[in-house]
């Protein structure tokens, strides 16, 4: 039973994170990723590179800066304090907001060049036809970029299963509470635990498996 | 508005509202707190991981009421997370010199840090080597032809790496030795060089000699080291529950945190 409790924990708090994390990703993903390929403004590749960058850092890195802005003295951690928010820090939450963070550029990154490839000339019909922007947004140019976007939840879930270097710095590594399959193997493995360490990678492996499998089953309909 | 468009826009609708509900279920189901237990959190070096582990359920158990919530990784990521102001109320480091950091800043209870217990350095060398006959049993046999790999922590990240640099200094081998030096990222890298057959010789803390596959390796030396890899403890300045921290920092430093330590391999100084 005990060992039924050391995979579970991990699995279902690992779960909450990425699909709590993918609905964000979804929902801010999708505006960011068509504000970037239909309109031009200032400081768009700023943006841009903002959005992208923790792709290319290190997650430790990225964790980092997430513990300066969100910890207690920090910039968005102070306000949090005020509002009565005491330490978003070290709690499953801090996990969702790092895995957040890092898969995000997943999701802006396809789904950008999904909506960017979406054909003109069908937005310009719709437009003429007397469709606002909105209404041929949602109903024209999303629908047709819906491969893209699907892409990028599956990519940014699997980013978020996955997740390691900044939950560890965000979240820390607390068994019960914050320790993702990721840590958790981590953990099995750094106490020379190796049979709890491969039957959690199995079961990681297993979710990446079916992750993929699903792709593949909405890719060919 | 038209009926068809109507129609359209229901789908999305209940489809996004389905989504919230599901997040905010999912969001509001996990905190279920009936009881207010006094809740500490300890941050403790990787390498603590099980001697804390066992130390935190019998202090629980000592003192009714109480909650240890334990966060392990490696001693700098923990300090970098101290620094960043996360809730910690104590810290347990595998080495001085993140605590001094942490000290320098104010970050800790001068009076309340202690050191705690010690660690030695060991030379390991894979099993089958034994059994073949040729095998590393000093620092000196290093420098033989049978050794083409050595593994070591490296200095600039693991504190294991640091020592088993200085030791090799020492001897004036390290020069020497320089083409056959494989670095690893932390102790139970170099554990698993060993166990894998990878490299001829690498160098841990016996605490994790202890706790790897043995039947894959065997300590062949005890590397004398000039300072002592001592792990201090201390009550954080930010803590919220001072007074129970200092009761889990006398419980550590007491004897039955002393035995749990010894029993994973700490605090031993011979082979």
């Amino acid at each position: 039973m005990e060992t039924l409790q050391t995979v579970m924990t991990p699995l279902l708090l690992t779960l909450r994170i990425a699909l709590v994390t993918t609905f964000f990703v979804a929902v801010l993903g999708v505006c960011i990723s068509y504000l970037l390929a239909k309109r031009d403004f200032a400081g768009k590749w700023l943006a841009d590179a903002f959005v992208t960058l923790p792709m290319v850092l290190p997650p430790t890195v990225t964790g980092y800066l997430l513990v300066i802005l969100l910890g207690k003295n920090g910039a968005i951690g102070s306000k949090l304090l005020l509002l009565g928010w005491n330490g978003i820090l070290f709690t499953w939450q801090a996990a969702a907001i790092a895995a957040f963070v890092v898969s995000l550029p997943l999701m802006v990154k396809t789904a950008t060049s999904a909506i960017g490839a979406v054909d003109r000339s069908v937005e310009e019909a719709s437009s003429i036809l007397g469709r606002s922007e909105l209404e041929t947004a949602l109903f024209i140019t999303l629908p047709l970029a819906k491969k893209g976007i699907l892409a990028g939840c599956v990519l940014s879930f699997a980013r978020a299963v996955g997740e390691f270097g900044a939950t560890l710095m965000v979240a820390g590594n607390i068994p019960g509470k914050t320790s993702t399959m990721s840590l958790s193997i981590y953990n099995a493995y750094q106490t020379g635990n190796s049979e709890l360490a491969n039957l959690l990678v199995l079961v990681l492996v297993a979710i990446s498996l079916i992750t993929i499998a699903a792709t593949n089953k909405l890719g060919e309909r | 508005m038209d009926e068809t468009k109507i129609k359209k826009l229901i789908l999305p609708i209940i489809a996004a509202v389905i989504c919230l509900g599901i997040v905010v279920f999912l969001a509001a189901s996990p905190e279920t707190e009936e009881e207010q237990p006094t809740i500490i959190t300890v941050s403790a070096a990787a390498s603590l991981t099980e001697a804390f582990t066992d130390i935190a359920e019998e202090f629980e158990a000592a003192k009714p009421g109480t909650d240890v919530e334990l966060n392990f990784a490696g001693s700098g990521t923990l300090r970098m997370q101290i620094e960043g102001g996360a809730p910690i109320d104590v810290f347990a480091s595998a080495s001085e010199s993140h605590m001094d950091i942490l000290s320098e800043k104010g970050l800790i209870e001068e009076r309340s840090r202690k050191d705690f217990t010690s660690n030695t350095l060991v030379m390991v060398v894979p099993e089958d080597s034994i059994e073949s006959g040729t095998y590393p049993a000093s620092l000196e046999d290093l420098t033989e032809g049978s050794v083409e790999k050595i593994a070591i922590g490296n200095p600039e990240t693991a504190p294991v790496g640091k020592y088993t640099e200085q030791a090799l200094e020492e001897t004036g081998l390290r020069d020497e030795i320089e083409g056959k030096v494989i670095l690893a990222e932390n102790v139970k890298q170099v554990l698993t060089y060993v166990e894998t057959g990878e490299v001829e010789a690498g160098f841990v803390y016996r605490t994790d000699a202890e706790s790897g596959q043995k039947d894959l390796y065997k300590i062949t030396y005890t590397v004398p080291v000039n300072a002592s890899i001592s792990y201090p403890i201390a009550v954080l300045s930010e803590s919220g529950n001072k007074e129970t921290a200092q009761e889990f920092v006398d419980f550590v430093t007491g004897q039955q945190g002393q035995e749990i330590l010894e029993g994973y391999g700490f605090g031993i100084t011979k082979i």
